[in-house]
């Protein structure tokens, strides 16, 4: 028996297709991902100083609040450089 | 009631004809009266899966254009009682119907028998689009391979599209000893990829090839296990609780006999 969490060929066709099912069924392509990041940054750096080559966005699994499946989600990872950038004026 | 079924896969060659005849052939021996329509105008096979290509005389074609009537384009089978076959045309493509036809002759069909399985092509085009138009089920067929889940993912979607919900799902082409390996993804991985009902599981079967090159279907075979694998889809089609075979011991009884022994002399 193949013990558990070895990496058998099977176990990568498994997390291939589950990546790439996630982008085929939100019908989201790398270059779409790539304007959302954009136009996050451009939103985000009007209040906060971050860090832009850091940030990552991805879509993943998670866990739904509704039903046991899980559904996919929207990650973004924004590191922050300097929260006192507040423009107030 | 009656009911039609499209049977589809997104993909080429994962056995959805063959899957088609041996649910047609399991549901006419279960006592039903059934019709296949070979939906792969062009490319039609289905016909030869069920050893029925030389009493080809009309098409599904020349039904729905009138050239001639519905009972003279339908091909009895004569192994099975109530068994139907209205086959494709060979020398014309998918634009030769529309929706709208194969929506009116499944209705017609429906009238007279117990179930109209439909062979849909390969593809996600107008040969698809004309298969599905008059179904009210669907099952989905799939191999344990990436390419072919990815594309009955995508099937699956469309077909919701379509109003067409929670298709049943059959994997083809299990291979044991590769699963039992870890280098073949098994039943419960696909389903849980693809989060739809398993309606059955096929192990591959070098009957299957032996049926198919005879043009006689595999159904009827309770001694080889994808025999009995497709009787148990007919099975549940009806609506009875069938539990899945282990296809982890395919030997079943007889490499069970000789494990005893075995044990026994040791």
């Amino acid at each position: 028996m193949p013990i558990l969490n070895r990496r058998t060929s099977k176990n990568v066709a498994k997390e291939r297709l589950k990546l790439v099912l996630i982008h085929d069924r939100a019908n989201c392509s790398p270059e779409i991902l790539e304007m959302i990041k954009t136009d996050i940054i451009k939103v985000i750096t009007k209040y906060m100083d971050i860090d832009e080559s850091g940030l990552d966005i991805s879509i993943g699994n998670a866990e739904s609040d509704y039903s046991d499946n899980k559904v996919p989600a929207l990650y973004a990872n924004i590191p922050i450089r300097n929260l006192n950038k507040t423009k107030s004026s | 009631m009656s009911e039609v079924i499209v049977i589809t896969s997104g993909k080429g060659g994962v056995g959805k004809t063959t899957t088609t005849a041996n649910i047609g052939a399991g549901l006419a021996l279960l006592g039903k009266k059934v019709v296949l329509i070979d939906a792969d105008i062009g490319l039609r096979n289905l016909d030869v899966v069920m050893g029925l290509e030389n009493r080809i005389v009309y098409n599904v074609i020349d039904v729905v254009e009138g050239s001639c009537r519905l009972k003279q384009a339908l091909i009895k089978d004569k192994r099975f009682d109530n068994l139907y076959l209205l086959p494709a045309a060979q020398t014309r493509d998918k634009s030769a119907i529309t929706p709208q036809q194969m929506r009116k002759l499944c209705s017609g069909l429906k009238e007279e028998y117990d179930y109209v399985l439909i062979d849909c092509p390969a593809g996600i085009e107008q040969g698809f689009k004309n298969a599905i138009a008059g179904a009210d089920k669907a099952i989905v067929v799939t191999t344990p391979e990436v390419s072919a889940i990815r594309d009955a993912d995508r099937i699956i979607g469309l077909l919701e599209a379509n109003e067409l919900r929670n298709p049943s799902l059959i994997v083809n082409r299990i291979r044991t000893q590769m699963v039992k390996r870890g280098d073949m993804l098994s039943i419960d991985d696909v389903v849980d990829v693809l989060a739809v009902h398993l309606i059955g599981a096929i192990p591959d079967d070098e009957q299957i090839v032996i049926s198919t090159n005879n043009g006689d279907p595999i159904v009827g075979t309770q001694s080889v296990l994808s025999g009995k694998a497709f009787t148990n889809i007919c099975k549940r089609i009806l609506g009875e609780d069938v539990p899945f075979i282990d296809l982890h011991s395919p030997k079943g009884f007889i490499s069970r006999l000789k494990n005893m022994i075995k044990f026994g002399n040791s």
